[in-house]
């Protein structure tokens, strides 16, 4: 195979700019040294090792998209998805913090919010702010307009009052976004999003879930009673809260792909060690036609799967539309996720099963590609909708 | 908030009009598939789910939690005669359809928990060497203690070097005057350092590698055996998983099942009448899940409607429900063959059975844990843990690939009965 010609007016989806072969490898470097090692046990406690904040904050993982003047990278969101898919080769619970803060919440303050709260806002998260979003509450999860969280005007400011549940990076976060419910009449024409700070009267951080997986990740409930929040901490109109939820949602859903792909990738180069190690038969496993056919078989559907979010996050990028191909890269990452994290502990056989090895780890934390940002089955409606359009 | 462990339709076995589960709202009467029961399995069916029901059910998250033994429910299984199904009349066990009243026991029970009902299944898997090798004696000695439930049975082949293959094995037991001195390590032993009684499979004629492996019954407390550490398991953590390490441990040549060098005959023979058993505790998990799922679906809302409205939920329920009964039916099938007595070993159909019902209810339950959203991603939900307890059923007593493996090469003819070699 020849060098890709420099003029090529198409390169290949997979091919990179040197600026994100360089993130990632910088990111791979990281990911094995300093967060590979801590994986098992902080699964095992369900913590988040609070050194490693700062460490992602310093190497700009935190703000890939903020411009370069306000303290972030000055990267694209293609960059984020990148790193998302590092990350979560080495641990899907690392991964998702960095997600949040970057294809959900930077996402949104980019893109819907106004220049003072940019300025006030965006340094700070490239800094040392993690941003958590809280859109979920105990009785609308899929049915996400049907939120029961309630905003009322008073003087100069909105006060808040209602429950969220299971929001991601609840622990770490100073910042969060909250969508509310200013006007129930209207319906989902009253939720609106505001952004709040820990630490504001009246609002308090539940306990951290017990989870199947991803356990280092914090997924917590948020409890809100009279949470007074000024005017100008309105991320977009009144009203159209909607909007940013949905919109940024159908960005947030690359990422969840890029971790799916990065979990499945994961698992299968721990696999293909392993493979070549273990023997049986008087030979390595790796020999056996049956393996080698689902290893295959697996790499396989990685490939698909990051071509698939490769080419959202690039749409996306290029100001095309990017929601179908979204929608699609993220149900097909999670299927193809939890088939090759399961496929790894097949392939490590009794050793799979237990916790001493990585892969049944995997195996848990893949389960939740389907489930959040919306689960396979709204995205398969997203999809079809938009077929028959 | 709906956290309901509510069991759906589940009906009586047996006829086909008559059944409805009681408890349960306006389900309206669900038709169940006749299976042909006999009254006695009816009635084993009906006592192992009610200790599902009032035993296990209620502890499985606890134990699940905790990873220690459940004794207490083994005690009420005992109690209750649960482990004379194992054992023939004449060693005061029930007898009859041993392999189908052992299905039909542990799948009621893993519908509750996979990991406790292993305390049951594993002893019926220990117990199998004995009842297929063992001599008068030895079943006289050893079965009526398995039957009362005082003593539970475990089987050892697999080591740290040898799993798929199983020929690999390197402990030895040479004979020495009356005896026979084990030494060497099994891996991942289910009931390993809570039964009493040890089937191992080991080398007594090393030379002549598998042909030279001969099946022992080693019991607890025998001077130089002892255990290694519980593994740390992502599933059936209810199930105790441990080494045993033989260090110069004298067993007595009464204990030696069926002659030397028999071992994997026996072994494999073990492996044909116990995979339905894998088969039923896949089964169980997923009926399970599926039960849970529909509960759930029926009561969780969103778009203003139970999410059971939606035909993408459905669809999902359908397919699960289709899937849960084909390995039923197969399974049920396997069994009957076994228990006819038919003379052709049934070691491809076993094989299919476990094969397959491994495979559905992993899928089963994954879709389970998906009906549930979120919730469902929760472990202060049940459903999380059927998900990880059914992927030990694709891989113990032989991986599906390894099923697969079987399966193909006697259909292929290459099969020859008594040891896999490789290829
Ligand atoms: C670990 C974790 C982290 C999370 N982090 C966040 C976060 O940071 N911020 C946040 O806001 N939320 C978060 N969530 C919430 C998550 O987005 C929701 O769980 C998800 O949207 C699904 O909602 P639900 O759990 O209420 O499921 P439900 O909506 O109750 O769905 C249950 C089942 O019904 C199906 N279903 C529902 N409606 C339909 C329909 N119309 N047609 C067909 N099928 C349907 C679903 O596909 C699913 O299978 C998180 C959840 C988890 C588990
Ligand atoms: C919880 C638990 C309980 C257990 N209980 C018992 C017990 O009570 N008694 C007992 O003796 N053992 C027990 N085992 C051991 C179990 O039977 C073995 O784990 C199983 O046979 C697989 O062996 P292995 O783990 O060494 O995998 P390996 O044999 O190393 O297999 C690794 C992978 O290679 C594949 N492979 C191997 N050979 C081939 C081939 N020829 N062709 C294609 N693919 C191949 C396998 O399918 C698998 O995917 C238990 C294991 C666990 C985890």
């Amino acid at each position: 195979m020849s060098e890709p010609s420099p003029a090529a007016p198409h390169p290949a989806l997979t091919t990179l700019s040197e600026e994100e072969e360089m993130f990632r490898k910088a990111i791979r470097d990281f990911a094995e040294s300093e967060i590979a090692p801590r994986v098992a046990e902080m699964d095992r406690n369900q913590t988040f090792d609070t050194d490693l904040v700062p460490q992602l904050f310093e190497l700009g993982l935190m703000g890939i998209e903020v411009p370069e003047e306000m303290g972030g990278a000055g990267s694209t969101f293609f960059t984020s998805i990148l790193v998302v898919e590092e990350l979560s080769r080495v641990d899907p619970a690392v991964a998702v913090l960095v997600d949040v803060q970057n294809t959900l919440f930077i996402n949104a303050l980019l893109r819907w919010g106004s220049d003072s709260q940019k300025e006030r806002f965006l340094p700070r998260m490239a800094a040392d702010t993690v941003g958590a979003y809280a859109l979920s509450e105990a009785g609308s999860g899929s049915d996400a307009f049907a939120l029961a969280c309630r905003a009322t005007e008073d003087g100069d400011g909105w006060v808040i009052t209602g429950q969220k549940l299971w929001i991601t990076n609840g622990n770490e976060a100073d910042l969060f976004i909250i969508f509310a419910n200013v006007n129930p009449e209207a319906g989902y024409k009253g939720i609106t999003a505001f952004l709040v700070e820990r630490g504001t009267e009246g609002f308090t951080v539940g306990k951290k879930e017990d989870k199947l997986g991803i356990r280092a990740s914090s997924t917590t409930e948020l409890v809100l009673e009279n949470v007074r929040v000024p005017s100008e901490n309105v991320l977009g109109e009144v009203g159209k809260g909607y909007r940013v939820a949905i919109e940024t949602l159908n960005e947030g859903r690359i990422g969840i792909g890029a971790q799916m792909v990065g979990l499945a990738q994961g698992a299968l180069d721990h696999t293909v060690k392993y493979v070549k190690e273990r023997e049986q038969f008087g030979q390595p496993i790796a020999e056996f036609q049956g393996v080698q056919f689902q290893l295959a078989q697996m790499a396989t559907q990685i490939e698909a799967a990051r071509l698939m979010v490769y080419n959202a996050a690039r749409l996306k990028d290029a100001g095309k539309d990017f929601v179908n191909p979204a929608a699609m890269a993220k149900l097909f990452s999670a299927q193809i996720a939890q088939e090759v994290a399961s496929a790894a502990v097949d392939l490590f056989g009794g050793y799979g099963f237990t916790r001493e090895y990585p892969v049944e780890k995997l195996y848990r934390d893949a389960k939740i590609g389907s489930i959040y940002e919306g689960t396979s089955n709204m995205q398969l409606q997203t999809i079809a909708r938009i077929l028959l359009k | 908030m709906p956290r309901a462990q509510r069991r759906i339709g589940e009906a009586e076995p047996g006829s086909v009009r008559t059944n409805r589960h009681g408890s349960h709202r306006d389900q309206g009467e669900r038709e169940v598939l006749d299976y042909g029961l006999t009254e006695e399995q009816q009635a084993i069916r009906e006592l192992a789910r009610t200790i599902a029901d009032e035993q296990v059910r209620p502890r499985a998250a606890e134990y699940d939690v905790t990873g220690e033994f459940p004794w207490p429910v083994v005690k009420k299984m005992a109690e209750v005669d649960l482990f004379a199904t194992l054992v023939p009349e004449e060693y005061g066990g029930l007898g009859g359809t041993m392999t189908m009243n052992m299905v039909l026991a542990t799948e009621e029970i893993s519908k509750a928990c996979g990991g406790i009902a292993l305390a049951y299944a594993g002893t019926a898997l220990g117990a199998l060497p004995i009842l297929i090798a063992g001599n008068e004696e030895q079943k006289e000695r050893f079965l009526p203690q398995v039957a009362t439930g005082e003593r539970l049975c475990a089987f050892a082949i697999t080591e740290p070097e040898a799993g798929s293959d199983a020929g690999g094995i390197r402990t030895t037991a040479l004979r020495d005057g009356d005896h026979y001195v084990l030494n060497g390590t099994k891996q991942w032993i289910t009931n390993g350092g809570d039964a009493e009684i040890y089937t191992v499979v080991a080398l007594t004629n090393p030379q002549k590698g598998p042909r030279g492996a001969s099946v022992l019954v080693v019991e607890k407390d025998t001077p130089g055996f002892s255990f290694g550490k519980k593994e740390d398991k992502m599933g059936i953590r209810a199930s105790s998983t441990r080494e045993l390490i033989f260090e110069d441990c004298r067993v007595p040549v009464e204990n030696l099942l069926g002659r030397e060098g028999t071992g994997f005959i026996t072994a494999m023979k073990t492996f044909d009448a116990s995979r339905p058993g894998v088969g039923a505790q896949a089964l169980g998990i997923a009926q399970g899940a599926l039960d849970l799922a529909v509960g759930y679906s029926l009561e969780r809302r969103q778009f203003g409607h139970p999410i059971s409205s939606f035909q993408g939920v459905r669809f999902m329920l359908a397919d699960m429900a289709m899937k849960v009964e084909a390995a039923r039916a197969l399974i049920y099938a396997v069994s009957r063959h076994i228990d006819s007595g038919a003379r052709a070993r049934p070691t491809m159909y076993s094989a299919m059975s476990k094969c397959f019902a491994g495979d559905m209810a992993m899928e089963v339950t994954t879709d389970a844990v998906q009906i549930f959203g979120g919730y469902g991603y929760m472990r202060d939900y049940p459903v999380e843990k059927y998900m990880r307890d059914a992927k030990i059923t694709q891989i113990y007593e032989g991986t599906n690939q390894i099923q697969r493996d079987e399966i193909g090469k006697i259909l292929i003819g290459e099969h020859v009965s008594g040891q896999r070699r490789g290829r």
